[in-house]
């Protein structure tokens, strides 16, 4: 199964700007996984994510997807795998209707039209979306926005699936129902997020970033719970898991 | 000022259709000749940006008055005049539908005269050749004024032209442009002003994006893109030359065309309505002889003969009264049909049902 | 306050043209070119003419009507808008003072009578502007155009300005009510700020369009925007057409008004 992997060795990265983002990182990505990314702000996440789809290109080291490894020229092929939601579905859904917008990646694939709908309606239906193919984004709720917006990638079929904050700024209901969907694929996927909570219940495996180099990477639950680990990180131990009597507090 | 339907005939509003059509067509052809991928999002958001910004009102200085943003300058400036022409376009497109800016017929000549003028005369014959390479604050800022004035005064004048070609109005040539000119020399003063901040503040903030668009923006030499426009100008100035020759001589194309086809009597009305009142427009325009638009090409003979039939047509009054009778009925047959129709499906959807899309 | 009532007029504009009616099902091809032969019918009435036009009211009221669209909405962006045409037309007036009568024994001057002729051509080619977007949404009226024969890379700007429109007035709305709060009498909302507010939208919107583009990227764009063709012609949109069509040929050439005019006082009489 070596086609769905995914292989970071020692990638490094600087900014035209001078700014050194990545200073070596390397891991390894396996199928059917499911692995959580975090780290404070300014740690590399974002760059790490651009790298995954050739968005950016390494300025030392190798990225493979699959057998692929990652260069300007083969970039197409690297983006039929690699399928990224970008954070601000607002960014991420550019064309005027919800099906053109799902549509717009199998049609960029050269689908036939009628492979296109099919494609369209699989995903729509995958993420509870159906009902919304012929509305304008702006008419949608943030929940529905995030949907859709993961509805536009899968429609692409990726054999790895990249979300950068997939809940971000969304109301607790949907940012449970955005959960649930991530639980419900089988794709690999690759979640980078200051949820923690979420990387909890969705990813298995985790990995912290600081300064452009991976320093912990492990099963999830025991990463998350090192409290000495995540307070160096600008991070803090999710809720799930801090045991706090939440409710008596609040109630006094 | 955008321009509106009422205001036009059908030959104006058609010729300056005609010419934005032609010239989205050109500009999108020149366009995605050289078109760097990452320009189709950006023209779209920036059109987006346009309409938004004209939407935000500021205290013009000195007058306590409100002004708002034209846009054309700073996106000519900014993004090159091509895509510049294509955003206005889509910006008022936008707005004749969502604001019904002028009505559908006017587009063509709102686009032409808030587009056209500031993208493909003012930014590349006066803002480049004054800003030069664009690194003096005081050289844009004498730029950007004068192409603002000069693409104001232009648009201006084209709607002053537009009107009274159209032959709808009485006002005199002259009253109107006087009228018009000096309030657009001082909205093009202010759109000077407000393109020479935002371009120095882009300037400041991201000097990359100025650069890469004044080394894209001319289309493969400075000569060619000079030679295109004026070309343009030689256009404009052509169809304007024979839109005014046949306006004057038929203020009204359509009238004019049925009138040649069906033969006079099946129109008794305008037999006597029309030439009476375009004899008229004609006799108060001719007054202009600086201005030389007027039909030096048409029947000068006819229209000094002329000069005295009075402009309204001697109507007979029972002809009269019974247009005024069925004119009402009409009315009130229409509106009532309106109101039948809602009272029918206010009783059919009496249970609210849920509207699907709302 | 009045960037907000532009952008909620907008804003029902846009919703109103997603209902499900008779009218919103045409395709918008068949609404574009009847609106545009009803406004050239409406404006090649020469200066004068009033009651001509009255006949054809019956379009905006039946699209009005049939499409479920609240008159009064209507009606009110139409008075919004005429700030323009009123103010050229009120001259006709002065400049054109000769007397007619509008029904025996009254005396009016020719140019309150070309003056409301422009008023009523107003309302009508305005109403029909207004309703053919209450009735069709922007992205089918957009499909509409490209189908008609306008440039790919044109229509495709007006899709995504309309995909962002929203966003961005919105993005706008936020700043200028930012700017307000603190700002007080004219202090405040001076050219140096609106400067300042537009320079910041434009690098944000430079900013978020590069983002949009590595979105499209990530899908696999390649300079087109591809789309699927969705309508296709009826037999009920050539209908409509032609019967729109018909209907603006009879009333420009034959006098309605006049015949129905006739009619009535040879019963009557």
């Amino acid at each position: 199964m070596s086609h769905h992997l995914l292989e970071f060795r020692d990638v490094r990265f600087r900014y035209p700007d001078g700014t050194e983002a990545l200073k070596g990182v390397s891991f390894l990505i396996t199928h059917g996984e499911s692995v959580g990314i975090v780290g404070a702000n300014g740690a590399g996440k974002s760059t790490v994510l651009l790298h995954m789809n050739g968005h950016l290109l390494p300025t030392s080291g190798t990225v493979t997807v699959g057998e692929v490894p990652l260069r300007r020229e083969t970039r197409p092929e690297i983006r039929r795998k690699v399928g990224v939601v970008f954070q601000n579905p607002d960014d991420q859904l550019f064309m005027p209707t919800v099906f053109d917008d799902v549509a717009f990646g199998p049609l960029n694939l050269g689908l036939p039209p009628d492979r296109v709908r099919e494609r369209v309606h699989a995903a729509l239906r995958q993420v509870g979306a159906l009902a919304l193919a012929d509305k304008p984004p702006h008419h949608l709720s943030g929940g529905e926005k995030s949907a859709v917006a993961i509805a536009t990638v899968i429609a692409m079929e990726p054999d790895i699936l990249v979300m950068d904050e997939p809940a971000a700024s969304l109301d607790p209901k949907s940012r449970r129902s955005v959960i649930g969907l991530l639980n419900s694929f089988t794709h690999s996927k690759i979640v980078a997020s200051h949820d923690l909570d979420l990387i909890l219940d969705v990813c298995a495996r985790c990995l912290v970033i600081r300064d452009g180099a991976i320093v912990a990477d492990g099963p999830t639950p025991e990463i998350l719970s090192d409290a000495i680990l995540l307070a160096e990180n600008n991070l803090e131990l999710p809720l799930t898991l801090q045991g706090r009597p939440a409710r008596e507090g609040a109630r006094r | 000022m955008h321009m509106a339907d009422a205001l036009l005939s059908p030959a104006v509003g058609g010729a300056f259709w005609a010419g934005t059509i032609g010239t989205i067509g050109y500009a999108s052809k020149r366009l995605s000749e050289r078109l760097d991928d990452r320009t189709i999002p950006l023209m779209g958001v920036l059109g987006a940006f346009i309409f938004a910004s004209q939407m935000i009102n500021f205290t013009i200085p000195g007058t306590g008055s409100s002004g708002h943003l034209g846009g054309g300058m700073i996106l000519a400036v900014l993004v090159g005049p091509h895509a510049a022409f294509l955003v206005m376009a889509s910006v008022l497109t936008a707005q004749a539908l969502f604001f019904a800016d002028g009505g559908l017929l006017a587009l063509g000549c709102n686009i032409w005269n808030l587009g056209f003028y500031p993208c493909f005369v003012a930014c590349p014959l006066i803002y480049k050749p004054l800003a030069g390479d664009g690194r003096s604050a005081r050289r844009i800022l004498v730029a950007s004024l004068a192409s603002g004035i000069v693409a104001l005064q232009l648009g201006a004048f084209s709607v002053v032209l537009q009107t009274l070609l159209s032959g709808k109005i009485a006002l005199p040539f002259t009253t109107f442009l006087l009228m018009m000119q000096p309030i657009h020399l001082a909205i093009g003063i202010v759109e000077g002003f407000v393109t020479a901040g935002v371009i120095h503040y882009v300037r400041a903030a991201r000097p990359e994006i100025l650069d890469s668009s004044s080394s894209s923006a001319p289309l493969a030499a400075g000569i060619s893109l000079r030679s295109v426009l004026i070309g343009f100008v030689a256009l404009a100035v052509a169809t304007g030359g024979a839109l005014s020759w046949f306006a004057s001589t038929h203020p009204d194309g359509l009238e004019w065309a049925i009138g040649k086809v069906t033969g006079k009597d099946e129109l008794p009305e305008q037999e006597h309505g029309v030439p009476a009142a375009l004899k008229n427009v004609q006799e108060k325009t001719a007054f202009l002889p600086g201005y030389g638009f007027k039909p030096a090409a048409g029947e000068p003979k006819e229209k000094t003969r002329e000069t005295q039939t009075p402009a309204w047509p001697n109507v007979d009054a029972g002809t009269s009264l019974s247009g005024l009778i069925g004119g009402v009925l009409v009315l009130a047959m229409v509106l009532g049909i309106g109101w039948a129709i809602r009272a029918f499906r206010g009783k059919r959807s009496a249970p609210p049902s849920a509207r699907p899309g709302l | 306050m009045r960037f907000e009532a532009a952008y909620s007029g907008i804003g029902r504009l846009d919703r109103l043209s997603y209902r499900d009616t008779v009218v919103h099902r045409l395709d918008p091809r068949a609404k574009v070119i009847a609106t545009l032969l009803f406004v050239v019918a409406v404006v090649s009435f020469p200066r004068y003419e009033i009651l001509s036009l009255f006949p054809f009211f019956l379009f905006p009221v039946l699209i009005g009507a049939l499409g479920d669209i609240p008159a009064g909405f209507i009606a009110k962006k139409v008075v919004a808008v005429s700030p323009f045409a009123v103010f050229v037309g009120i001259f006709n007036p002065l400049f054109d003072p000769g007397v007619v009568a509008i029904a025996p024994g009254v005396l009016v001057s020719a140019g309150w009578v070309s003056f409301a002729s422009i008023l009523v051509k107003f309302a009508l080619t305005i109403s029909a502007a207004l309703l053919l977007i209450a009735t069709t949404s922007f992205p089918g009226i957009c499909r509409g155009l490209r189908r008609l024969g306008l440039p790919a890379l044109f229509v495709s700007q007006l899709l995504f300005l309309y995909r962002y429109l929203f966003v961005l007035m919105e993005e706008a709305m936020r700043v200028v009510r930012a700017r307000d709060m603190r700002s007080f009498g004219k202090r405040g909302a001076g050219t140096l700020v609106f400067v300042r507010i537009v320079g910041t939208l434009f690098l944000r919107t430079v900013e978020r369009a590069e983002r949009i583009y590595g979105a499209m990227l990530a899908r696999g764009f390649r300079g087109e925007v591809p789309s699927i063709r969705r309508e296709t012609l009826r037999p009920s949109d050539a209908v409509f057409v032609l019967a729109a069509g018909c209907f603006f040929a009879l009333c420009r050439f034959v006098p309605v008004p006049q015949m129905v005019g006739r009619l009535v006082r040879g019963l009557a009489g």
